[in-house]
Formats: structure tokens, sequence, C-alpha cells
């Protein structure tokens, strides 16, 4: 797998994502600073890490989705190639336009920093390969808007084409408001674009993929990727 | 010209900012007020003096970068 992750100003995580992809998916990527209107050839997998591009300024992620490099993202995704946003990188695909809905302020209003259950309700995307549908793993979020928010109808859209991937919930798998943590609706953490290929979601996987971070239940998502091209 | 693009949120988009800020300044005392919400505005100076053109720019500026419409609606005025 060629995986690319793209580095804005102000992004933090893109060390934590390019470490994850070279230990568990087998890949070195290469770094594409946010200017480049071209994505390096052959490029699978294009990441988008979490931070604070552009110190979050007028809403988070609105200025690096309109960042040269996007229009390189785009053509990508509309060439069938994945693409991955977390956290921040979430919030610049739905700025984009490349996934429906908004991450709005957290309902709490605060800042959530610690780890969030998942449920993983989908094993057959190019994502997810790594887990089993319905299993629970335990990821770290943290994001002041993680609030996922979208009209009616997308919602509706969202759920009866499966396009939710992953929800909030508590240890055992059950649906709870105590455990959507930021007041998504559904408790959506993560979603698909109608094509498939596009995922964002707000938790970060990224940062439990090694026995001294506590937990590893992060590899399956970037082992899952590694396998999906392999196979 | 001077003009004013105001974002502010769609009805039924639920403000916890605002509702916090309605908090506030009820536990200021500052009595008689209902409800707050919270929204963005953007002083533009645009050359020119057509007001139609003017306002075309800013409704534009507006769709592609300064409200998101998912969630937003604006509003746009000349101011001088």
């Amino acid at each position: 797998m060629k995986s690319a992750v793209l580095v804005f100003p102000g992004i933090n995580r893109e060390g934590d994502m390019a470490r994850a992809l070279r230990l568990c998916a087998g890949s070195d990527p290469a770094m594409v600073w946010h200017t480049e209107t071209a994505l390096p050839a052959g490029t699978d997998l294009v990441v988008l890490p979490g931070g604070f591009s552009y110190g979050d300024y007028l809403r988070c992620g609105a200025i690096a989705a309109r960042a040269p490099v996007m229009d390189a993202v785009r053509a990508h995704a509309e060439r069938g190639g994945l693409v991955l946003g977390i956290c921040n990188g979430f919030q610049i695909l739905c700025e984009a336009g490349l996934l429906p809905g908004v991450l709005m302020r957290n309902a709490g209003l605060k800042f959530i920093c610690k780890d969030a259950y998942i449920r993983v309700e989908r094993a057959d995307t190019p994502f997810t390969g790594g887990y089993r549908a319905g299993q629970v793993i335990r990821v770290p979020v943290a994001h002041g808007e993680g609030n996922y928010m979208a009209d009616s109808e997308t919602i509706a859209r969202l759920e009866g084409e499966g396009r939710i991937v992953f929800r909030y919930t508590a240890p055992d798998g059950a649906l709870s408001p105590d455990w959507n943590m930021n007041g998504s609706i559904y408790a959506i953490a993560g979603i698909l674009n109608a094509r498939g290929n596009v995922l964002g979601m707000m938790p970060h996987p990224e940062n439990h993929i090694e026995a001294s971070m506590g937990c590893t239940d992060g590899r399956g998502l970037f082992s899952g990727l590694g396998r999906h091209f392999a196979a | 010209m001077k003009a004013r693009v105001t974002v502010t949120l769609k009805s039924g988009v639920l403000d916890p900012q605002g509702k916090a800020i309605e908090g506030a300044l009820k536990s200021l005392g500052v009595d008689g007020i209902a409800s707050v919400r919270q929204g963005k505005v953007f002083d533009v100076e645009v050359p020119g003096s057509d007001r139609g053109a003017v306002e075309a720019i800013l409704r534009e500026a507006a769709e592609r970068l300064l409200a998101n419409t998912v969630i937003e609606d604006y509003r746009v005025e000349i101011v001088g």
C-alpha cells in the first residue's frame, strides 16, 4: 500500500499517523505539504491527520478544506482512491464536502480528552477489515468539536445505507447517552461516503497501537488497510 | 464599499455556546433576556461602487467559505 499523510499548518498528529502506518500497515507514507497540487504517483491511501489546522480559525477544518492539495484529494477520491480523515481530518473532509454533515461544538461544551468505546458496525469496508462487525474497541478521543450533525434526510441515508461505521457505546457495546460523550446524533463516531472509499472518524486509533500505550485496539484499522491492498 | 456579512446558526440547530452565554447573563443579573444565539460578523471592504456586483462577491464569499450552509444562514449588507 502506498500511503500519503497530508500536513497542514497546525496539524499535530501526523507523526503518530506515519508511525501507525509504518508499524501496523507496513507502509512508509509520503508526507505531503498542503500547498502541493498533486499527490505522489500511485498513492492508494491519503490520510488527513488530527490537530488544529489553521488554529481552528473560522470553523474547525474550514480553511484547510480549501487548501490547494484538497483538489488533488478530491480527484483521488473520484478515481476511487481511499481517503481517511481522523479528528481534525474528519472535520476537514466534512468542510470540503467529501463527507456530509458537520462537527459541531461538543454538547457539554468541554474539550474531551479520554478513552472512548466505539462499536465497529461493519467489517466489510476497506478500513475495517481488521475488526469483526459488532466489536467494541477502546480508542482515545481529543476534541472540542466532535458533535456530528446533519439534516434528517442525510442521517436517514447514512443509517439506511450502512454508512455509519463507528458509534460511541458503553464498553459492552450498548448504546447509551452516558457514553455518547460529545452528543453526536445517533452516537456517530465515524461515517463513510456513498461510494465507500472516504472514511471520517473523531477517535484516534493511531494512539492505541503499541503495548506501551496501554492498549492496541487501534491496530486493526491500519493492519486491515494494509491487508486490503495486499489481497 | 464597506459591507458586512452576518453568519448565524439556522433555527433549530442547537447552540450550546449561546446557551452558556445566556446562563452567564442570568448569573450576572442582566434580567429580561429570553434567549441568546451566537453568530459571527465579517466586516469586509470591497472596491467598486456597483451594489449588485459587490453583493454578488459577498454572497460567493459566504457560500464558499464564510458560512457552512449545512448549519448556518448568512446575510449580506452594504454599510457604506
